[in-house]
């Protein structure tokens, strides 16, 4: 009687617990039914790591400050030339190094305050104040005085400088002023980064005093976060998808077409494809690689160069790679026409320098090489027994090539790798690492040679050449050669086109030196949905939502003719 | 029974106990750090970053700060990087800390947003697997040798072998492409729910089926049962409530290793249909050496494939009256 009991008992609490269950789940998913569709919706990638204008690093993060935020100037998407932003007009005095900027007068946060230029000198302030450990604080250094206040520190992790001693000046509401520490023509290039967008001094200091403990987190919530650019956060849902809605009170709302438009986020291709293939999304930036080649067949896919460079860094310190000789053969011996026909396959072009083409008004220096791949492999070949290594000579020690564990980066590395050992009877051995651990191996430069990539923030030379001075946390091959510090240095606080002959000349010395060997510049790879209007391709990848619309049957009609 | 989950209380503390502290040392064990990327930070920038989250710190000195519940931040910056100073924090004041990736959010507010979502979609997996398991199981037991058993067993074998990505990937075919009936992938709908919870389910409504049926064939040759037989009973009743109870017992015990399984598995699944659970932190924290999220997924899962299983050892005590009798 009792095991009855008991057994009765169980059943009711089975059937009780499998309720709750089930209460639980419908609750669950009762919160995610109550978005309607979206406009339009883009997979932006990986789940955003913040949207804090000041703390971002990476692209899909860039993609969604660049929707809520606008900056003193934005790239147009056609051409990136920058375009008046928040600042309507500027000055920049004959020396370069003076640049005032008036703000407009119509410019709005979207709590209907003015937009000030006390909010962008506080905003810029925040960036570089160490206490932020915004990681691009650097973009500011520029600026006179802006590197040691971001870089002196008392014990308490505060500056030790006042922001007085920066130049960077609010003369009244809607002027701010800027001195640079050197001339520096890209100045608006680099305004137009998603990490010198301002933000809200009044909401943000209130936020501040309401919340002491977690006001870092809670200015950034929907409903808390205060922006000024074309859109303003709706939702936010971690890992799945961050909803933005027009901006009503916009400067330029009327040329803004969507309502709301979702970014979501998804990282598995597959996934990816299928959400594009089904219509849910109109734009992913990225296909499985296995796919690539047939999916570029397509009329809806779109490419253009993008300036971003793949290459492998060399340890230069460590022999027989410490000869720029052998470096040399190595470079010359890589088939770059092989890995990007037959590898990557998305219009990537072969590259034979540091800087990768598409930076308006640059023509960099290359390394020197023949006409064809057959005469670089045998100069390869002779420089390679110049050395004393080959037929006759001493066996080429074996070396390794690193990269990190991706299906793609092994397949460029074994086309590499039988190159050498085809054409100059080098035995290379591949060798992968999880991201994190590779990073780490190649900043301590325990390596023979190592995978690298490098993509613009925006279109400045001096950003690729840049890194491979002395001592720059980004060099990571131990390589160094004080007349390129020197030539860097100096276009560092040249005019045009004094400064792009710096480069160009830095950049000549480079390769011949070869720290690096370059192997392709990157081209974009978008799926764009054939309807989606004011989407255009550039060298940036940058696709602003603000001038997306849908096209009519008529203009679609016509686009297609085109 | 209270003596029995006294016991195991005290063994989900000892296990959560040395889960915590092999992981916070194994995580820091491993290289590279939450900060790196292929574009290095300024280094003056990174030591602040690092100082801001303690990382500068000794690891026994971290470890402690993690746990608290004592503040030992003079500065007073407790875990939210806030300028306010707490004196309590950490895991036993309740608190995760903040995910050194997610700026904008803390491991609670990650955790609490996510949770919830695997937990719904690992509940009407598991749901619609044990049912739909427990119903072939038992009719390809009580017609045995027939087609339909034949065909029960064949199916159960080859989704028991078959990995979930895979059924997902034909279910994407055949239910998303060919058949557009459901979403592809993403979340907001019930619509969402149904191919992964499918999917996820697939291979644990195979094991089910198969438990099921050797459990209910081992049942129905035994003595009551050819009692209630021989009482006159119909073959229904003589299934439903004499055979059943029996065949249920393996399939319990199944239960605790399945709702873990599917709670783990999902990681797999969630990233394949884009869904924003809990799985994918599981993975990503680990890959972005996001410490602090890493170890609040980690004690999350560890409690509650604790709890799962404490609860499966109850109900089989309240299934079968044997196991009771003998403890007490």
């Amino acid at each position: 009687m009792a095991a009855a009991g008991g057994s009765r008992t169980l059943r009711r609490i089975a059937f009780l617990a499998t309720l709750a269950l089930l209460g639980a789940g419908a609750l669950a998913l009762g919160r995610g039914t109550r978005l309607a569709l979206a406009d339009c919706a883009f997979v932006n990638g990986a789940e955003p790591a913040t949207l804090d204008p000041a703390a971002i690093t990476a692209i899909p993060e860039g993609r969604i400050v660049r929707a809520l935020f606008e900056g003193l100037v934005v790239w147009d998407p056609r051409t990136l030339e920058p375009r008046p932003g928040m600042a309507e007009s500027w000055v920049v005095s004959p020396d370069g190094l003076a640049w005032t900027f008036h703000l407009r007068s119509g410019a709005r946060w979207t709590n209907g305050d003015p937009v000030t230029a006390g909010d962008f000198a506080f905003s810029f302030e925040r960036l570089l104040d160490p206490r932020t450990a915004a990681g691009y604080a650097s973009q500011l250094f520029c600026v006179a005085g802006a590197r040691a206040f971001a870089t002196e520190v008392d014990e308490r992790g505060a500056p030790r400088r006042s922001f007085d001693t920066v130049a960077i000046r609010a003369q009244d509401p809607r002027t701010l002023e800027m001195v640079l520490e050197h001339p520096f023509p890209r100045l608006l290039d680099l305004l137009a980064c998603p990490q010198l967008c301002p933000v809200d001094r009044r909401s943000l200091e209130a936020m501040r005093a309401g919340h002491p403990d977690t006001w870092q987190i809670e200015w950034l919530r929907p409903g808390n976060l205060v922006t000024n650019g074309p859109f303003r956060l709706l939702e936010r849902r971690a890992n799945d998808r961050i909803r933005l809605a027009k901006n009503h009170g916009y400067w330029d709302a009327e040329h803004v077409a969507f309502e709301t438009i979702d970014a979501l986020a998804a990282e598995h291709l597959s996934t990816v494809l299928n959400l594009y293939l089904t219509g849910a999304v109109a734009w992913i930036d990225q296909q499985p690689a296995d796919l690539a080649a047939r999916l570029s067949r397509r009329e809806d896919f779109r490419s253009a160069p993008y300036l971003g460079s793949y290459f492998y860094r060399v340890n230069v310190k460590r022999p027989p790679l410490d000869d720029p000789r052998v470096r040399r053969a190595l470079a010359l011996a890589i088939d770059r026409e092989a890995i990007v026909r037959r590898v990557t396959r998305c219009n990537e072009q072969p590259l034979h320098a540091c800087v990768p083409p598409g930076i308006p008004g640059w023509s960099g220096r290359t390394m020197r090489h023949g006409k064809s791949f057959a005469d670089d492999a045998e100069e390869a070949r002779r420089l390679l027994a110049e050395c004393g290594f080959g037929p006759g000579g001493r066996v080429f020690p074996p070396i390794e090539i690193q990269y990190n564990t991706r299906e793609s980066h092994r397949d460029v590395a074994e086309v590499i790798a039988d190159s050498w050992r085809r054409n100059l009877g080098i035995h290379a051995r591949l060798q992968n690492q999880e991201w994190r651990v590779f990073m780490d191996t190649q900043r301590r430069i325990d390596y023979d040679v190592s995978r690298s990539s490098w993509i613009a923030d925006y279109a400045d030379p001096y950003g690729f050449l840049e890194i491979f001075t002395t001592g720059n946390e980004n060099n990571r091959t131990g390589w160094s050669d004080a007349r390129y510090d020197d030539l860097i240095a100096h276009a560092a606080g040249a005019l045009e086109p004094e400064r792009s002959q710096l480069l160009s000349q830095a950049e000549e010395i480079l390769m011949d030196a070869l720290p690096i060997l370059p192997i392709y510049a990157y081209a974009t790879k978008n799926l764009v949905d054939p309807r989606l209007g004011g989407f255009y391709e550039n060298a940036l990848d940058e696709h602003p939502p603000k001038y997306w619309y849908w096209m009519e049957d008529g203009e679609l009609a016509k686009t297609r003719a085109r | 029974m209270i003596g029995f989950l006294a016991r195991r209380l005290v063994g989900f503390a000892v296990t959560l106990g040395v889960v915590v502290t092999a992981s916070f040392f194994l995580m820091r064990a491993v290289r590279g750090g939450p900060f790196d990327a292929e574009r290095r930070l300024d280094p003056a920038i990174e030591r602040n970053l690092r100082s801001r989250y303690h990382l500068d710190w000794p690891a026994w000195k971290q470890f402690l700060q993690y746990v608290g519940p004592l503040n030992l931040d003079e500065r007073g910056a407790v875990a939210l990087g806030g300028d306010g100073s707490r004196a309590f924090g950490g895991v036993l004041a309740g608190d995760f800390g903040p995910s050194l990736r997610y700026r904008d959010q803390t491991v609670g507010d990650l955790l609490s947003q996510s949770l919830p979502i695997s937990l719904a979609l690992g509940t009407f997996a598991l749901l619609w697997a044990v049912l739909l398991g427990l119903a072939a199981g038992v009719l390809s037991a009580v017609r045995r040798g027939t087609r339909l058993d034949f065909a029960v067993r064949l199916l159960a074998t080859a989704f028991v072998a078959l990995p979930n990505f895979v059924v997902a990937s034909v279910l994407v075919i055949l239910l998303a492409f060919l058949v557009p009936l459901l979403p592809v992938a993403g979340w907001g709908s019930w619509r969402h729910l149904v191919l992964p919870a499918l999917a996820l389910g697939a291979p644990v409504a195979a094991h089910v089926a198969r438990l099921a049926r050797t459990g209910m064939l081992e049942t129905l040759s035994q003595d009551f049962v050819r009692a209630a037989r021989a009482k006159g009973l119909p073959e229904r009743l003589v299934i439903l409530r004499h055979a059943l109870p029996g065949a249920l017992l393996p399939v319990a015990s199944y239960l605790g290793p399945a709702a873990a399984g599917v709670l783990t598995g999902s990681l797999v699944i969630e990233r394949i249909f884009a869904i924003p659970g809990a799985g994918s932190h599981f993975v990503n924290s680990a890959l972005n050496r996001d410490y602090t999220l890493a170890m609040g997924v980690t004690i999350v899962y560890c409690a509650l494939v604790y709890a799962l299983n404490s609860l499966v050892d109850v109900a089989y005590r309240l299934l079968d009256p044997r196991i009771e009798t003998e403890a007490a």
